[in-house]
């Protein structure tokens, strides 16, 4: 069985990025998808495995062939994950502004 | 005025920038960062010590209703300039997250308004997403507790 990986490291990959990109406006076959790049095949296998370990591309059978496409929950999960931590530092300031408007007004 | 907290977390960066513009004068913005008692308001957390000044030392502790520990961080002031710039350590204790490096920079922007940056640099990249997604996982846990209270109720 294989580990479940970290989606953060997954995207860390500069490779890896660029495969999202490529496969975020079609769907493509592994040999499609190493076409476009240098990289050796055995090398794009690994990063399409890593993906979909991750969750982020899914693989569809077709015919003969198998297919991926980016996981779109996934991929916004990512784009996400920024809000919590934001929200706890907006939260924090809101209250900051409010007790010193507060203490100015006493002065 | 853009009063929205801004985090800036670049790919592949083990830094981020927390950018706030307050519609308040730098004095007051300074006075709410280095006063221990407003600290305590507005972190949410109690302050043990906090010596506003260089090579100072500061200790944050949450206790939880039953007077349990739930969170104490520390941290050393590098460097502590009225109305410009702290440089300071935090450290959250008893965990994985590491050490981490804050250089926060107050900025005039008009007699009534200020502004905070808040460089946070970590001691990797992963250890930078990893107190990125802390607030993600706490939230799936609170929803979890909520979870398991109704479900008690129902037994």
């Amino acid at each position: 069985m294989n580990l479940r990986r970290d989606v953060f490291q997954a995207i860390a990959d500069p490779t890896r990025r660029a495969i999202l990109l490529l496969v975020a406006s079609q769907s493509l076959t592994a040999g499609a998808i190493a076409s476009n790049f240098d990289t050796a095949r055995p090398t794009v296998s690994k990063h399409l495995q890593i993906l979909t370990e991750c969750e982020l591309l899914e693989q569809k059978q077709n015919g003969r062939e198998i297919y991926y496409h980016t996981n779109a929950k996934k991929m916004k999960e990512i784009a996400d994950f920024i809000e919590p931590f934001r929200n706890m530092w907006d939260d924090r300031f809101n209250k900051l502004e409010a007790i010193m408007k507060n203490y100015q007004s006493k002065k | 005025m853009e009063r929205k907290t801004k985090i800036n977390a670049e790919d592949g960066k083990q830094d981020l920038m927390i950018t706030r513009e307050f519609d308040l004068p730098l004095e007051l913005l300074f006075k709410a960062c280095s006063d221990p008692e407003i600290i305590e308001q507005w972190m949410g957390t109690k302050v043990l010590k906090f010596e506003s000044k260089k090579h100072g030392s500061y200790q944050f502790e949450t206790t939880d209703a039953k007077g349990n520990v739930v969170f104490r961080a520390n941290g050393v002031i590098h460097e502590f300039s009225p109305n410009k710039k702290i440089t300071r350590t935090f450290e959250m204790e008893n965990t994985s997250f590491g050490v981490q490096l804050e250089l926060v920079e107050f900025e005039r922007l008009t007699d009534d308004t200020s502004k905070l940056n808040m460089r946070v640099i970590y001691e990797s990249v992963t250890h930078r997403n990893q107190v990125l997604q802390l607030p993600f996982a706490q939230g799936i846990n609170m929803a979890h507790n909520r979870l398991q209270d109704i479900v008690n109720k129902l037994k």
